[in-house]
């Protein structure tokens, strides 16, 4: 019977432990959000923008992670019992940042690319005139019948 | 004296050295030619050496090429392999003769690429008749797939691509779906790939699992044409007669043959079989296969697709032979791998010669023909008469062991199939001399059938009454085979 | 001297290219900058070489970037599993240098080919540290080095053809969102263990308990190293970017890139977790097994009914990586060993198959389809004996390198449970003679659509030929492949004791 209805106490632990973990819920958003415009939308542009948003996702995550409950950021002073949070994971997302540079630049370039040949960066109309294109191909050759030797 | 197991490569090494060779030779076009028949006579002599050593006792062996460890391409001559071996050798001597006459008679085109792969395809025969583990067979019989494809689709017209395309899917297909993980399966259970005189999955299989493995080879052998893997030996007569003769009557067939000898021997085991009966329902499928290809066989008209069919049924009955779980059987299945060859080939010869000499290829065109070809229709004759059993042709001493054999083993309605299977080879055999001879010539035709083709024509068939008189040294090596 | 050089080898072998693509970018003349590219392979493959047979005197090489010593530090790892991708990278990328000599200006034009070999380098310098560090997030690092280095040199095809930007695009984005998939997976893991190291990875997971930060982590990092290897069905990437791409970096990535991925794949499965652990009995079961027999015929499919050979090309190394991803999913040595025996072969199989299309592109000027591939076997008859004999390869004629990778694979499953997933090999490998045997018959028995005289190029057909012969060497000579691999499964499954 009381199965359903939990008690007080435990009622508060939850949201306590869920608002506690509110890190956790941004960067869950952000993940979504991100990949949404990755895979949802079809400006290219958009795209490496939900890409970046992703990337910044797995950071928020990273440092998170490092973080230790009552520490400082991990610059050393000279007192020696202060606690620090970890410095390995903000190491990692520098390097990470750096990779989602180059990823973005590569990107965005990518892109001015595609709008120089193409006139467009919504990937409807690139596909449309990939689509052609490729048929107008296949049809030229289909026109030289393949005949045999004899 | 030549060790004995330089004499394999003697036998096996010439027509791939001819098929090296060819390429290079198609300008000289006389040498080219001799190339094939020389070749074979080199072959004969190792191969003909061979039965005499494996008469004396011997079981000649050679490792080649350690490829892995535990896998390697090695070679052993075992009774039956020299059996084939020398079939295959002898007879190429005269195919290769005969298919200069028909490729020169008949102006075909691409002489050279069609002499390359023939030696190929006959090399790959060859190593076929004298591997010495499953997987050296496997090598082998894959390699005479590819190797006879661009013979087959020699004419490169659409009907030669049709023809091409059901050939490779149909024996690449069965033995790359059933056959290999069949071997393989024998591998993991025996744990090596050798194969001995009584078989080697006594104690090692299941013997409720044995049908399925046999079911495996059978399906997987394709090249034995049992039914239904058995279209794409019709399907092949597009080629040009030659391959016909001594590919899909001697070496691409037979291979396939030997192979399910093989298993049925030195895999499973002729105690094995009869102990577990799993090859039961072979039987029943080799009987069938035999009388159906029969009766179609009565209603084709392309003489080629009537051989066809024929060359089914007589495979059928090499494999019913092997099937019985009979020592008399397997002689005589045996034995009839040598009598059929011998009568086959000369029967498609004299379709060539015939399609060469007058552009004929239907039996019903042939009335009356027989007074301007009669040497080539008597020879047909001959040749059917070995088809069909009767003495003193080669041909009716494999009946006459396969019947004892059926006797021996108790399945008395097999003798039955036997003999209604005989009444339609008269039937559908020998209405091609009758109408040749008897029946009004209604087509006026000069035939011209070139020397090249008349004289291995004639040489195979007086080697089919040979072959009765001098059946001794293979009836030794079929008994051997069964370990008597 | 050697000492040093010995010593210094693992990071020797990545340093060499990644140093020399700094350099290469900076000459102007085309023809300078291959030659540097050419030296820098020649002396990677020389390096690898000598890592192989120090692999085989001591076992495990453990090499400490910076003298920092592992766990703390990043360490390289070079064993029996890690030499076999980075030989195959280092040849790949060896005979693809040479064969591009003529290529690359005729696909890219005259101004930019040191900065193709420039590319070329980083992405050679990529794949070779992906293999070797023994770092998860180092890893990552290199995992995009050469993602994006090999997304640059896709994208150069679109001289030739505009869509190579667009396929280009798809790559970079489906790519980068496959690392970042395995970077959550990497920090998820780092947050229960505390290290990245893979060695004391998998020491420490194996005090853990499952907990779902665990399975999480280890789902996030299977995901995007398959995308990274293209396993169906986050392949989409792979057909379009390895069919406009210029033909001499479609023979290089074809052959090399989805190998190093799949040694990770496999380095994460057995290396870093245990393969007696539910968790990856149960992934690779009901995950991995699933999805690599799809592979196999959507691959198959998908390339019977494809018309440009370059694509069709593609899709069947979709159904390829399927073959060892089915391999490595059964889980046993033999199986193992023959997943690494088929990496080998395929990079050898494919990489002369794209070589051998590519030199009748060349003379085509155009894109090869079904259709115009007409006749030409009978004009340019090395070409056409060297793709006959790698077609005959792929489908697994004996005395082939094909035949020996599917001997092993169907050996191992058959003695495995489950009879019926060898019957699925054979059934798609049989249908995969399908569409070869569509190509050999436009190429011979069909009629020339152009006439031409055409004289085979010698750099082109140098390492085509250098290819097939190995194609051909490693089907009648197995050994060496054969133990490398199995040495590789005995550490693979070694580690997890």
């Amino acid at each position: 019977m009381p199965l359903l209805v939990l008690n007080q106490e435990r009622q508060v632990k939850m949201i306590s432990s869920s608002i506690g973990i509110w890190n956790y819920w941004i960067v869950f958003l952000l993940m979504m959000i991100g990949l949404f415009l990755v895979i949802g939308r079809k400006n290219f542009l958009k795209k490496i923008v939900g890409l970046a948003i992703f990337q910044t996702s797995v950071f928020l995550l990273y440092i998170t992670f490092g973080k230790i409950a009552g520490a400082t950021p991990p610059i050393l002073n000279e007192a020696l019992d202060t606690v620090y949070s970890n410095p390995l994971p903000h190491v990692l997302i520098l390097t990470a940042i750096v990779v989602g540079v180059a990823t973005t630049a590569l990107g965005l370039s990518l892109v001015l690319r595609i709008n120089s040949e193409y006139g467009s960066i919504e990937e409807d109309d690139i596909s449309a005139q990939d689509l052609v294109d490729y048929h107008d191909e296949i049809e030229t050759s289909k026109k030289l019948k393949s005949k045999f030797v004899k | 004296m030549i060790p004995i197991e330089y004499l394999i490569l003697i036998t096996v090494f010439p027509p791939l050295l001819v098929c090296a060779t060819t390429p290079f030779l198609s300008g000289r076009t006389i040498l080219r030619d001799l190339l094939g028949p020389i070749g074979g006579l080199v072959s004969s002599w190792g191969s003909i050496k061979l039965v005499q050593a494996v008469l004396d006792g011997e079981q000649p062996k050679l490792e080649f090429l350690q490829i892995a460890e535990g896998i390697s391409i090695g070679f052993t001559v075992t009774p039956l392999g020299a059996l084939f071996g020398l079939v295959a050798s002898v007879l190429w001597i005269f195919a290769g003769i005969y298919s200069v006459g028909y490729m020169r008679g008949n102006k075909e085109k691409s002489q050279t690429r069609f002499s390359t792969f023939y030696a190929l395809a006959v090399h790959a025969a060859l190593c076929i008749a004298y591997a010495g583990d499953l997987l050296t067979l496997f090598i082998f019989y894959e390699i005479l797939t590819f190797s006879t494809y661009p013979l087959v689709t020699h004419k490169q017209d659409e009907l030669a691509q049709k023809a091409g395309r059901l050939y490779m899917s149909i024996l690449f297909g069965s033995s790359v779906i059933l056959l290999l993980p069949a071997i393989i399966w024998v591998w993991v259970i025996t744990g090596s790939l050798e194969i001995s005189q009584n078989g080697v999955l006594d104690g090692k299989i299941d013997p409720k699992y044995a049908p399925f493995l046999l079911m495996m080879f059978v399906f997987g052998i394709g090249k034995a044409a049992l039914m239904p893997i058995h279209k794409w030996l019709p399907a092949a007569m597009v080629a040009p007669t030659p391959v016909s003769a001594l590919l899909h009557a001697v070496a691409v067939v037979k291979a396939g043959v030997f192979t399910m000898l093989l298993v049925l021997t030195n895999v499973f085991g002729i105690e094995f079989l009869s102990k577990t009966g799993a090859s039961f329902w072979l039987i029943g499928l080799a009987s069938f296969t035999l009388l159906t290809t029969s009766v179609i066989a009565i209603y084709k008209d392309d003489i080629k697709a009537r051989l066809a069919y024929s060359t089914i049924s007589q495979l059928s009955y090499i494999t019913l032979g092997g099937a019985l779980a009979s020592s008399l059987a397997t002689q005589g299945a045996a034995l009839h791998i040598v009598t059929h060859a011998a009568g086959k080939i000369t029967l498609f010869f004299v379709a060539g010669a015939i399609y060469v000499g007058a552009k004929l290829s239907n039996i019903s065109e042939l009335n009356g023909q027989g007074k301007s070809m009669p040497l080539i229709f008597i020879a047909f004759f001959i040749g059917s008469l070995s088809i069909i059993g009767v003495p003193p042709m080669g041909g009716s001493w494999s009946k006459f062991f396969l019947m004892l054999g059926a006797a021996e083993s108790g399945y008395f309605f097999v003798i039955a199939v036997f003999c209604v299977s005989t009444i339609l080879n008269v039937y559908y055999l020998l209405e091609i001399p009758a109408r040749a001879f008897f029946f009004k010539k209604e087509k006026e035709i000069t035939a011209k059938v070139p020397l090249l083709i008349t004289i291995p024509t004639l040489m195979t068939c007086f080697l089919t009454i040979l072959l009765f008189f001098f059946i001794e040294p293979f009836q030794n090596l079929a008994s051997l085979m069964v370990g008597k | 001297m050697t000492d040093i050089l010995i010593k210094n080898l693992p990071i020797l072998v990545v340093l060499c290219p990644l140093m020399m693509s700094l350099f290469v970018v900076l000459i102007s003349n085309a023809f300078i900058s291959w030659i540097l590219t050419l030296l820098t392979t020649v002396l990677t493959f020389i390096l690898s070489i000598l890592l192989f047979q120090e692999v085989q005197i001591q076992t495990y090489i453990s090499y400490a970037l910076g003298n920092w010593a592992p766990p703390l530090g990043i360490e390289y790892v070079i064993d029996k599993v890690s030499i076999i991708p980075i030989i195959i990278i280092s040849s790949i990328s060896l005979l693809s240098t040479i064969f591009s000599y003529k290529l690359m200006p005729f696909e890219v034009g005259q101004s930019s080919i040191s900065k193709v070999y420039s590319l070329w380098l980083l992405a050679i310098a990529g794949l070779i540290g992906l293999v070797t560090t023994g770092d998860a997030f180092n890893l990552f690092v290199f995992l995009e080095i050469s993602s994006l280095a090999s997304v640059a040199l896709v994208a150069m095809g679109a001289k030739k053809d505009k869509q190579a930007l667009v396929a280009a695009y798809n790559y970079l984005v489906i790519g980068a969102v496959g690392a970042t998939l395995y970077v959550i997976g990497v920090g998820l893991l780092y947050s229960i263990t505390g290290t990245l190291n893979m060695e004391d990875l998998s020491n420490r997971l194996k005090e853990i308990d499952n907990n779902r930060a665990l399975i999480a982590g280890f789902g996030f990092m299977i995901t995007g190293i398959m995308v990274k290897a293209a396993v169906f069905p986050l392949h989409i990437w792979l057909p379009r970017a390895y069919s406009y791409a210029p033909s001499a970096v479609s023979v290089l990535l074809a052959a090399t890139a989805t190998k190093a991925s799949l040694y990770i794949l496999a380095r994460i499965l057995f290396s870093i977790f245990n393969i007696s652990d539910d968790l990856i009995i149960i992934t690779l079961n009901y995950v991995i097994l699933p999805l690599s027999i799809l592979a196999m015929f959507a691959g198959t499919i998908m390339a019977i009914y494809e018309k440009d050979i370059k694509r069709l090309l593609a899709h069947s190394s979709i159904a390829q990586i399927g073959y060892i991803t089915l391999a490595f999913s059964i889980g046993s040595k033999a199986s193992i060993a023959a997943g690494f025996i088929h990496m080998f072969n395929h990079a050898l199989i494919k990489g002369g198959l794209f070589m051998a299309i590519t030199s009748i592109g060349y003379y085509l000027q155009k894109r090869v389809t079904i259709n115009n591939l007409s006749g030409l076997g009978r004009q340019m008859p090395i070409t056409f004996f060297c793709f006959i004999l790698c077609s005959l390869s792929l489908a697994g004629l004996p005395l082939t390198a094909g035949f020996i990778s599917k001997l092993y694979l169907i050996k191992a499953t058959i003695s495995s449970e489950g009879i019926w997933i060898v019957f699925l090999i054979l059934f798609s490998s049989a249908l995969s003679l399908i569409y070869l045997w569509k190509m050999i018959e436009a190429l011979w028995l069909h009629e020339n659509i152009k006439k031409i005289i055409i004289n085979e190029n010698p750099y082109i057909y140098i390492s085509l030929l250098i290819i097939t012969f190995l194609n051909i060497y490693f089907g009648l000579d197995a050994s060496l492949i054969v133990n490398s691999s199995e040495g590789a499964a005995n550490t693979l499954m070694g580690f997890s004791k």
